[in-house]
Order: structure tokens, then sequence, then C-alpha cells
């Protein structure tokens, strides 16, 4: 076959240097200064927003408890083991009593002792008023002799005086019967308080609950307040969660919260702000609030990381942007404005924002607004922009 | 009249135009080496200018945080923002480290910061900024992650929110960027086994675990897994305030170093990748040589190839000028082919490049001056040789 006519040479030759020219031209225009930026744009538009609070926290037991002596002393048996299930009262461990029997048993002895005191007092006291009935009767006797002159006046003083003083022998022995009395009141009350003492050797549990930590064995040596138990309340869980304080507008006690535990991620839990505490960490900058289960989640271990996020009441009717389009000129937060294709920085001011990445603007945009959310490049005033529906990952 | 190049290139376009690809390929390899040079430089830079800051402080006496490591409180950007001059600063991490994306991993630059602070992406392709104060991050495209991808840092696993472009650290790897917390604990939290040896070793140590003072060995524990370190604090200087007298400010009074952005681009540019860019250097010179020569043969042996040709038009009485004319002209048709090839190929394959090439335009220029100069140098070369030949040899060869 033959081609029916040839081409000059010159005709090749031009359309391989056209063809350069425009490769040449296109790349040009594609990278350097004189390519144009993509972005892409998007209206703005009116929706409604539901702000979040967004905080890690960790399970903690709202009442938790550490049981230990009140005095130093040796850890005798211990009855209960971490997990137990206990109920308020039960014996969970005893110390040594060292010398505490011995001191109950003399303090019984002591009021058996007293009890005899008593007894003795008691007889003295009948003896003093027989002898005082009878210096009495003989005193009036000697003092109607007296008066008829039988006897002489000095016999009648002296039966006198014995009267007085066997009065008095009785006031002495009454007042020793009330003394010993009072005695045996105070023997037993330092009886009462050894074997107090006695009884708080024995740790018992303060309420129902498990048992968290068994810190010291029998033989052990524990101070003071050292603990020999922890327990907690397991349906008194909470999350204690910190937020931010950046991002923590808003927090106040009865929010609805979602919360999700690392142990089971998927799975969100119901609860609600019950506590939000007045002071706030200063060194990490985040505020602190207990969030309470709805139903604590059978098998939660205290101690557990868990995501808390708390649901503001939605704001509806907002003027909205997606937080990609926010952009910071220096510290002052703004979006680029697409007007009659060319770009303007407009300052904003931005309120509730959601999880979602959705923003509320509360100034500086209207509806309709066409504004920049993906930029290929940091944008400048005078950007040549190209608008594209989405930016490729390169 | 009619142009003797013209017509001598006609006569044989085809060998003509591969020449000039085959030249314009190599030109392009030249190109492409200025590029990466340059594409180096730019990493510095783009890692300054996307941290939006004017200040760089850091640990006394190290120059920090790109080129020595550097670690200050977390709370020294508070006194910062007292200091006459400043308007925002803001605690940053930096941690290179292989980041686990599936069976694989990907060097990048972790990247802890406050949002709304410098430090922060100004920019963004796709997604969305960070709203969680933990465990979102916003990554690079180069790092190859997309929208919704789980990467696992140390212990915690992060959801990619966002994704951004060009955000790459001085060596060029490409950064992620999660929440300040975040960073600081996966900077200096310690996996789980170390965490119990170091506990372990704590309660063996007799003066630490006293039996007199229950809570002391939780205290001392609790102390050791926490952290409240920084590498670096970014301050951006009120308007009207000179960077260098605030930076001074903050050298004399806070025992910090501080560094201005020019100061800062010196140490990256200068220190960091000086050794790297030398080597560039080093072969783009050996490149350009080597590019010129083969240039200035093809040139010469092209016209050694007409030289019968030559004689002819020298018997015929042809002007020595024109035939130097027609071989300049030749010559320089055969650079600007091979330099607009170049420069089409070298913006073509520069994207494939894992690491940045930077194609500048003034590189281009001073490329397309160097090529016609070295054309020119060429051509009279050849055409000594094409004035020495005899018109004898035309009839008598």
């Amino acid at each position: 076959m033959k081609i029916p006519f040839t081409l000059p040479r010159q005709f090749w030759f031009a359309v391989f240097g056209i063809a350069l020219l425009g490769a040449f031209v296109w790349v040009a225009m594609k990278s350097g200064p004189l390519a144009s930026i993509k972005v892409t744009v998007t209206q703005v538009a009116k929706g409604e927003v539901s702000p979040a609070l967004f905080g890690i926290g960790t399970v903690e037991a709202r009442r938790a408890y550490l049981i230990g002596p009140t005095a130093a002393g040796r850890v005798k048996r211990v009855l209960v083991d971490v997990g137990d299930m206990v109920k308020a009262g039960q014996l969970l461990a005893e110390m040594e009593p060292v010398d505490l029997d011995a001191r109950v048993s003399s303090a019984s002895a002591a009021i058996a002792r007293a009890k005899s005191a008593i007894a003795a007092a008691q007889a003295q006291v009948t003896d003093a008023k027989s002898r005082q009935a009878l210096a009495a009767s003989e005193a009036r006797r000697f003092a109607d002799l007296g008066q008829k002159g039988f006897v002489s006046s000095s016999v009648v003083e002296g039966k006198l005086q014995q009267q007085q003083s066997a009065d008095a022998q009785l006031a002495a022995a009454e007042s020793a019967l009330a003394s010993a009395r009072q005695d045996m009141t105070r023997l037993n009350a330092e009886r009462e308080g050894v074997q107090q003492q006695r009884m708080n050797i024995r740790l018992e549990a303060p309420a129902d609950g498990v048992i968290t930590a068994r810190d010291a064995e029998p033989g052990s040596t524990v101070i003071a307040g050292q603990a020999v138990f922890k327990m907690q309340e397991p349906n008194s869980l909470w999350v204690s969660v910190r937020l931010d304080q950046e991002r923590s507008a808003g927090l106040r006690l009865g929010l609805p919260a979602v919360i999700n535990l690392r142990s089971n991620p998927g799975a969100a839990l119901a609860g609600k702000v019950v506590r939000i505490e007045p002071v706030s960490d200063s060194v990490t900058e985040e505020r602190i609030a207990q969030v309470a289960f709805d139903r604590v989640p059978p098998g939660v271990s205290s101690g557990e990381m868990a995501e808390v996020t708390l649901h503001p009441p939605t704001v509806t009717d907002a003027l909205l942007i997606t937080n990609a389009s926010l952009r910071y000129r220096g510290a002052q937060a703004g979006v680029w404005l697409r007007v009659n294709g060319k770009l303007r920085f407009t300052p904003v001011k931005v309120g509730a924002t959601g999880l979602d990445g959705k923003v509320q603007i509360v100034e500086g945009l209207k509806a309709g607004d066409e504004i920049v959310v993906y930029s290929e490049r940091a944008l400048k005033d005078d950007s040549r922009i190209k608008v594209v529906s989405s930016l490729g990952s390169k | 009249m009619i142009s003797l190049a013209g017509r001598d290139i006609l006569h044989s376009w085809g060998k003509f135009v591969l020449t000039g690809l085959g030249l314009g390929l190599l030109i392009g390899v030249t190109l492409t080496m200025a590029g990466v040079y340059r594409g180096m430089v730019d990493d510095a830079q783009v890692l300054l200018n996307n941290s939006g800051a004017d200040l760089w402080v850091v640990q006394k006496d190290t120059q920090g945080p790109y080129a020595e490591s550097s670690s200050i409180r977390d709370d020294v950007h508070r006194g910062l923002l007292g200091m006459p001059g400043v308007a925002q600063a803001a605690n940053v991490t930096y941690l290179t480290m292989q980041v686990r994306k599936g069976n694989t991993d990907v060097r990048a630059m972790v990247v802890g910061f406050e949002p709304g602070q410098p430090g922060e992406p100004s920019y963004l392709v796709a997604g969305r900024r960070i709203t969680r104060s933990h465990y979102e991050a916003v990554a690079d495209v180069n790092t190859g992650f997309a929208l919704g991808d789980r990467i696992r840092i140390r212990r915690h696993d992060y959801t990619v929110v966002g994704l951004t472009r060009r955000m790459v650290s001085s060596g060029g790897d490409p950064m992620v960027f999660i929440p300040l917390k975040d960073a600081q604990e996966a900077q200096f939290l310690k996996d789980n086994d170390a965490i119990v040896n170091e506990r372990a070793r704590t309660t063996a140590n007799p003066a630490l675990n006293r039996p007199g003072v229950p809570g002391l060995l939780d205290a001392i524990n609790a102390s050791q897994t926490s952290n409240h370190n920084v590498n670096a604090v970014l301050v951006r200087v009120k308007a009207g305030y000179a960077p260098e007298a605030v930076a001074q400010e903050i050298r004399r009074w806070k025992h910090l170093q501080a560094f201005t952005r020019a100061q800062m681009e010196e140490i990256l540019i200068a220190k960091l990748i000086a050794t790297a860019a030398k080597q560039i250097g080093m072969f783009l010179v050996i490149l350009a040589i080597v590019s010129a020569a083969i240039v200035a043969f093809i040139i010469y042996t092209m016209t050694l190839g007409k030289i019968r040709e030559i004689a002819v038009l020298k018997l015929i009485g042809t002007h020595n000028r024109t035939i130097a004319a027609m071989i300049l002209q030749q010559a320089l048709g055969l650079g600007l082919i091979g330099f607009v090839v170049g420069k089409i190929a070298a913006t073509i394959w520069a994207p494939a490049f894992p690491k940045y090439v930077l194609l500048l335009p003034g590189d281009s220029a001073r490329g397309f001056v160097i090529v016609m100069l070295v054309c020119v140098l060429a051509s009279t070369l050849a055409i000594r040789a094409a004035l020495r030949v005899d018109p004898a040899t035309a009839i008598g060869g």
C-alpha cells in the first residue's frame, strides 16, 4: 500500500516543535510559581452541631476503704482474700491481742476485789449504825438521870460526846461505802475499755464490698493506720475523667455521658456527670469530673482506662463550617472566603464545636458564603486557585 | 536568503530530533539532581514554615529540637507568655519513629501539638482537624495512611481523622500529628515490661520502700511514670517586636536557648543537612561536567559527520562566517530541544521520587544559560574543525 501523498518534512518537524512547546507550557503551568493551588470549596450553611467534650478517665470506686488497726501490732490471722465479697460487720482479720486478755482478767479480778470492799464497807456502816443507836439511847438515859440529879453532869457530857463520836463514825463508814462503790464503777469502766480494745483488734468490714488488696499476712507487724486490707463497694464504681481545660466549656452536673472502657471499646455505656471537682489540675491543665455508670457493667475493674464523651445540648440553627476550613493568621482564626473568584482572609469567631469537626460560626460569615475547605498548599492573598471536587492523595 | 542550518536540520531531522531527545534526558537528570538538592533545603524550610513560629525555645546549650535533642519542662511556656513581646507560646514535641502500619511500619516524625497554637498543621487536604484531646491523628499523605486508619504508636491506637501535605521533617520523613499529651506519653513512657521491672527495682531499694512510711513507694512509683517534658516551645512574637530582641531576653532571663527563624535555618541547612547536601552537590557538579562534555562531543561528531558537505560548501565559495553560523545555529537548536525535553522529563518524573524534588524556575533559567554556553563552546571546537577542512576533500576524498 502506498500513501497517496507524502507530507513534507517541514510539517513533521513543525508538529514536533509545537508538541514540544505545548508540553513545555503545560509543565510550566502545572508546577512552579505559575501553577495554581488546587482547593475545594463549600458553602456555609445552617444546621445543628452537637458539641461534645471528650476526656480520658480511670475507673475508680466512689467508696473505697483502707482497713487497718488503730494501734501498732502483729497480725494474728487473716480470714479473707482479694476478690472475696464481704458483708458489713464480717470479721476480716484479727490482730495479736498481746496482753489485752490478761488486762481484761486483771480488771475482772479488781472488780471482784472491789465488790468485797463494798461488802466490808457495808458491814462497817451497819456496825457504826448499831453503835450510834446504843450511844444515842445511853445519852438520852443519862441526860434524864442527870436532870434528876442521880449522876454528875460530867458523866452526862461524856455520854453525849460518845453519841456524837458514834454519829461521826457512821458518817465515815457511809462515805467509805460510797467510795468503794465509785471504785467499782471505775473498775467496771476500765474493764469495759480493755474489752473494747480487745474488740478493736478484730478488723471488720465497714460495708458490703469486695476485697481489693491484702497487704499483710499473719505474723507481719503493721503500724497504726497501715492498711491490712483495701476494699471497695463494687456498685459505687465511677469514672474519674480528666478533660482538657481548653475544651471543658459546658461541663456541668447531670450531663449525659458515653463511656467506652478500654477492655471493651466497642460497647458504649451510658452514664452521667455526678460530680465536678471545683479544683482543676494546674499542672496538666485539666478539669476533673466524676461520671457514674447508669448501670455498673459486670466485670469492670477499677483502675481501668475509659474514654468518656459528654454531650452538652445540641445547638440548632447555627452557621456551620468544618474545622478543616479554619486557618490561623497569628492567633487570629479565620477562613478563606472566595468572592468573585478572588480569595480573602476573613476573621471569624467560633462557637460550639462538635466531635465530628463541625464548628459553629458566631461572627464573620453569613449563610451562602463560599469558603475554602482543603488546599494543596498554604494560601496567600494573591494565590491563584483552582477549584476541584476533591484533592487526590498526592 | 536560505537558512543553511534549517535546510541541514530538515535534511536529517529524525536524527537531529533523536539526538536532541537523548541530550534532553541527560539534561533532565542534571536538573533533577539540582531539584533533589533544592528539595532537601526546601524540606528544612517547610519544617520551619509549618511550625508557624518566630522563635524556637529549647534547652540551654543545645541546638534542638531538630538538630539535637532538647528537653524542657512543659510549664516553661507559661513563663514565656509573661515576657514582653511574646504573643503565643506553645509546647511541642518531635519524635522520629517507626509507626506501625498493618504488617509493616513507616518512618515518620510524630509531632505533639496543641490545637490552635503554633505547631499545628496549617492546612489539610482531606478530613478534619483533631477535635478530641486524645487518640486522634492528622497524617501527611506521604505516610500512606488514609482517613479512618488506625495507627499504633506505643501502646495506644490513634484514628487518622485528617490528611495534610508537605509536612515533613528536615530529613524528609512525613509527619504524624497527635495531641501533645499523648505525644509526651509516647516519647517518654516505657513499655509495660520496663515499667513493671522499674517498679520491682524501686520496691527492692530499702531506702525507697521503708516499712515505717506507708505510701512512700506508691508515690515514688507514680512520679516515675509521669512525664512533664517537651522538646521545645514555639513562640510567636507580637507585632512590632524584633524576634532577636525577644530571643535575647529569653536567653538572658529564662536560662533557655532561643533561636530566631534565621538562626534555625542556619542550623538546619548549614549543619543538619550539610553533609548530605555536599554529597548531592558534588554529584551535581560531576553530572554537569559530564553532561557538558557529552553535549560537546555530540556537536563535534555531528559536525565531523558532515565534513564532506562542508568541504563542498567551501568549494563553491561559501563564506567561513556562513558555515560557522550554520554550525552554531544547529548547536543552539540542539541545546534548546535538549533543555525543553529535559525540563519536561524532570517535571514528569519528579513527583515519583520518594523525597521531595523541587524544580526552581531560577535553576531552570540557570540551566538554560549553561546549556547554551556549553553549546556555544562546543560549537567553537566544531567550527575550528570545519574551517580547517580542505575544500579538496570534497572531490579528492
